[in-house]
């Protein structure tokens, strides 16, 4: 039997979409492979996905759920029924929300998984609005599509065709003649609802690349530019780029003066935009104000209906016509008489922006960035008389506190370059059909919050503006300081699914394992044992996605999940998630998971079954999740007229959602915490720039270290230097080294490579070693090789968002012993492990590496004798 | 003479297009879930080489190189089907076909025909 189904998370971990063919034999999968029909991957089929029928099989596998009966962190389970596991759940955490309230408990998850809406399901039926996002900062993707929300009302990515029947192929396509590849090394990552390698195919087509990444991956070795900056820095590099290409003219008159709000007014004496409130009596706070040089007077700019009227005119009065706004204001009408009487000088916001833009002339950029100058400009000058010309951008870009005003500056180049929802451009993503399980950026799905007062609770709402409308998340920071504090209410409880706080995605990790035991109760939910689960009192064995019915939404094409197999004991997150919130909300709104799944493809017109028989369905020319110019032809609000979902109706270059929450409404560039510049004491002590979390196209982060296939290809955690830093620091290639930093330390193996400069270390990130001891203080490893070791919380930006994974400092030094993980493929070829006969209380087998694996091979350089 | 003690002129191969090479490890896989290899061993096996240029530059280039246990997928190829390598390989750079055919599609630089055990 052949199954047409949809990848995503747990199996190869990813983002998802790609369309997988699983050859089902006696039940059991005997193999997977692409599906040559589908629009995402047309056949092809990454290492992970390939790698499943030793996933699905593995030793390891959590196959019943099981309850701690030691202490935490001594790996003593007893397996229970799924029936004994859901009342203890509901026992337990049915009675922290009856002393403390449902707030107490956090619900967290990891990056990009299909756990999302399930866990908001949960959550929000259980009655907490404290679903968390574990990485500080909430740093990843979410703080790059808020600043473009934020901005343009909408969030775009890269345009390979993915929307068209045809792709690439489609006569609607066009080749993008550059391709700006920003902090993401896209064919080795997972990348977010695109396909890295539609990059590979565009290049063949002929796109050039412009590739800014610190080290020389794939695409830098093939680009026409490559910006070798340092990282934390992406901000400056954007500015400067906006630099050059609006004093050389390169930018789109006509797009800036229609679409952008650079005509309207800001008061020189608040530094804040001009309201009609403030010039006429009964105008409107959200209305602006313009100069029109056609009348030689001001124009208030209706907000809501998107038209001109002229001030004082009366409610019903027709539009002004022919207003022709101004984008300098000139110097003799710069003052504006207000209805307080008094008189304040006026400017743009376009001299506004040109301002701060002027305050990065490229020589500063490449002080900043230790690029050359001329490379800045011929980057800058390649991009902006590219047509098209689209930018993708990587998680490097949110590993910066400042990254909301990067991303800012960001879309500002694709917008100002005349790149926004044109063909091979920068093209709006929105969920095909508008069909979304949960509440994202710019939809609401019917998984949803029971109410506003719901929602008062949730940690650091208040703190961050941007988190009351496009985030819906705990600020993770806040939430582990709170854990500890109790204020301004206790914690008490955590659920935790697919997602590995301790062994992937937390920092400071030693913090979250003192966090986890601080707590009432804790609950992971995930395939295999982590570092994470060993440290709950309630663990649940979920199923991959071959396992479960779902759908995924995520921008197109609307696409089913269909069950092509069980795995004894394992049960989906979808299933587990239904159960425990019908428990928690006897009113919940569907009988059955089914229901649920229908309501949430219901726009597009098909129920669930329905759409699995299809597969997948592209949305059709004219539904608002589908290309091109959607902002002219009135698709981007609801009200269908041309413009954006944004606060003026305009993209804004002066952010007015920025400037109410009281941060600064211009892109700028922020020095990172840790760097050069910022600490250049600690710049002395720590002389290499640290830069964590390079990809590895077998591993989905902290995942697959125990997948055979997968680990062989990969076997070690690596740190890149340059040969010569090796050298002067008497560091051999393959040698076991610390990095460490004032934070801590982490040993992995040097890898001496001149695709990093010599001031860089670039470390990969969430290693652990399943086949290593469970209990403490092993935690499999994991004090061993992980880099969060380096990285602490608490050091978001302003607005809650962004974080510095990718930009610290740290030294590194000879640590002449391999940790007791060093690779060696145990015999069987099987890593980690299986997992205890059923109740049994001593836990899995340790089935770690023989004792030979210990050190490594001999010829280690490293390898004490 | 000599020749004649050779083996058997290859009829088929592998045209690789390694300049979009992305050394994604999706051909080694896919090779060992076809062929049911264990960790360890495989029909193809990506290679990383990383060239200094002059001028403090270097070049990063990934190659998969067919092993001794390459088969060309003949039960694959028999039905119809690419071998396993080519048709998961995710930058679309491996080509299965007759050396004769293969040999006139080397029309660009930096590719590269094996000839594999088969």
């Amino acid at each position: 039997m052949i199954v047409r189904t949809t990848a995503w998370s747990a199996g190869p971990g990813c983002h998802g979409g790609c369309g997988v063919l699983a050859h089902i034999e006696d039940g059991k999968l005997v193999k997977i492979e692409g599906d040559p029909e589908h629009p995402i991957n047309r056949g092809r089929l990454c290492s992970r996905c390939l790698a499943m029928t030793q996933y699905v099989d593995h030793p390891g596998r959590l196959r019943s759920p099981r309850k701690r009966v030691g202490e935490r962190g001594e790996n003593k389970w007893q397996d229970i029924s799924w029936e004994e596991a859901y009342d203890l759940i509901e026992e337990k955490m049915g009675k922290i929300r009856e002393e403390y309230g449902p707030e107490s408990v956090v619900f967290s998850m990891g990056t990009g998984r299909d756990v999302g809406a399930w866990i908001c399901l949960l959550a929000y039926n259980y009655g907490s609005p404290n679903v968390m996002f574990a990485l500080s900062g909430i740093g990843c993707y979410s703080p790059r599509i808020a600043a473009s929300e934020t901005v343009l009302g909408d969030y775009c990515v890269f345009d390979g065709g993915q929307w068209l029947p045809k792709g690439h192929d489609d006569p609607r396509y066009q080749v993008p003649e550059t391709i700006v590849i920003w902090g993401y090394n896209i064919n080795a990552s997972c990348p977010d609802n695109i396909f890295g390698h539609w990059i590979t195919d565009l290049m063949k087509k002929g796109s050039k690349i412009i590739c800014i990444d610190p080290r020389l991956s794939f695409f830098a070795s093939r680009a026409d530019q490559w910006l070798q900056l340092r990282p934390g820095t992406d901000g400056a590099l954007a500015m400067g780029f906006l630099n050059v290409i609006i004093n050389e003219g390169l930018y789109d008159r006509k797009f800036v003066e229609k679409w952008t709000n650079a005509p309207h007014l800001i008061r020189s004496d608040t530094g804040t935009l001009l309201r009609a409130s403030d010039l006429v009596e009964g105008g409107s706070p959200d209305d602006f104000v313009v100069w029109d040089t056609a009348a030689g007077a001001p124009a208030i700019w209706d907000s809501a209906e998107l038209e001109f009227r002229a001030p004082g005119a009366a409610p019903d009065a027709p539009p002004l016509t022919g207003v022709a706004p101004a984008l300098e204001v000139p110097a003799e009408q710069c003052a504006m008489h207000l209805l307080d009487e008094s008189s304040v000088p006026v400017k743009t916001v376009w001299s506004t922006f040109r301002a701060e833009v002027a305050e990065y002339p490229v020589d500063r950029v490449a002080q900043i960035t230790w690029l050359r100058a001329e490379d800045i400009v011929e980057a800058a000058r390649m991009y902006a008389k590219s047509r098209p010309a689209t930018i993708q951008w990587g998680v490097a870009v949110d590993m910066t506190p400042a990254i909301t005003p990067t991303s800012m500056a960001i879309a500002a180049l694709w917008c100002l370059t005349g790149n926004l929802d044109v063909p091979g451009g920068n093209v709006v993503a929105r969920s095909a059909f508008g069909a979304v399980a949960y509440a994202l950026p710019g939809s609401r799905g019917p998984i949803q919050l029971p109410g506003q007062e719901v929602d008062a609770t949730r940690i650091a709402r208040d703190r961050y503006g941007v988190l009351s409308e496009f985030i819906w998340r705990a600020q993770t920071d806040v939430t582990l300081e709170q854990v500890f504090t109790g204020k301004p209410y206790p914690i008490k409880g955590m659920w935790v699914q697919a997602c590995n706080l301790v062994g992937g995605i937390g920092y400071d990790p030693q913090r979250w394992v003192k966090a986890l035991k601080k707590l009432d109760f804790v609950c992971v939910v995930d395939t295999f044992m982590t570092p994470t689960a060993e440290l709950a009192d309630i663990v649940l064995p979920a199923a991959t996605f071959l396992e479960k019915d779902g759908i995924r939404s995520w921008w197109t094409p609307l696409e089913s999940i269909v069950k092509a197999m069980e795995v004894e004991g394992c049960r989906p997150d979808n299933e587990i998630n239904f159960e425990l919130a019908r428990r928690f909300n006897p009113d919940l709104k569907w009988h059955d998971l089914h229901e649920l799944l229908d309501e949430i493809v219901s726009p597009s017109g098909m129920t669930f079954h329905e759409l699995a028989k299809k597969g997948w369905e592209l949305p059709p020319d004219g539904d608002p999740s589908a290309p091109y110019h959607r902002h002219e032809r009135g698709l981007l609000r609801p009200d269908g007229k041309p413009g954006f979902k944004t606060p003026s109706g305009k993209m804004e270059l002066y952010s007015v959602l920025r400037e109410r929450w009281g941060f600064e409404p211009l892109p700028h560039h922020e020095e990172p915490p840790f760097s050069p510049a910022s600490s250049p004491e600690l710049f002395e002590q720590y002389p290499l720039i640290l830069t964590t979390g390079r990809r590895s196209p077998v591993y989905f982060n902290s995942e697959h270290r125990n997948i055979p296939w997968l680990r062989e290809a990969d076997p070690d955690p690596v740190v890149e230097l340059h040969p010569e830093t090796g050298a002067a620091l008497g560091i051999g290639n393959g040698e076991w080294v610390w990095i460490e930093n004032m934070f801590g330390k982490a040993r992995l193996k040097a890898k001496l490579t001149p695709i990093v400069p010599r001031w860089l270390a670039s470390a990969t990130h969430g290693w652990w070693y399943p086949e290593q001891e469970g209990a403490e203080p092993s935690l499999r490893g994991v004090w061993d090789s992980s880099t969060n070791q380096l990285l602490p919380m608490g050091y978001q930006g302003k607005d809650g968002l962004g974080t510095h994974a990718k930009c610290t400092l740290c030294k590194v030094y000879r640590a002449h012993t391999a940790p007791p993980g060093a690779y060696a493929l145990p015999e069987g070829g099987v890593i980690g492990g299986a997992v205890s006969a059923a109740g049994t209380a001593h836990g899995p087998a340790p089935g770690h590496a023989p004792a030979a694996a210990r050190g490594a091979s001999t010829d280690d350089p490293g390898k004490e004798a | 003479m000599a020749a004649k003690r050779r083996a058997k002129a290859p009829e088929n191969g592998l045209l690789i297009d390694y300049e979009y090479c992305t050394g994604c490890y999706a051909c080694q896989v896919a090779c060992q879930q076809e062929h049911r290899w264990p960790a360890g061993m495989g029909g193809i096996r990506v290679q990383e080489i990383v060239q200094n240029l002059p001028n403090d530059k270097s070049y990063l280039t990934y190659i998969p190189f067919p092993t001794e246990l390459c088969v060309l997928c003949a039960a694959r190829t028999r039905k119809g089907q690419q071998p396993a390598c080519v048709q998961h390989c995710m930058a679309a750079c491996m080509k299965y076909g007759r050396i004769e055919d293969l040999a006139k599609e080397m029309t660009k630089p930096r590719m590269v025909l094996w000839a594999p055990r088969g």
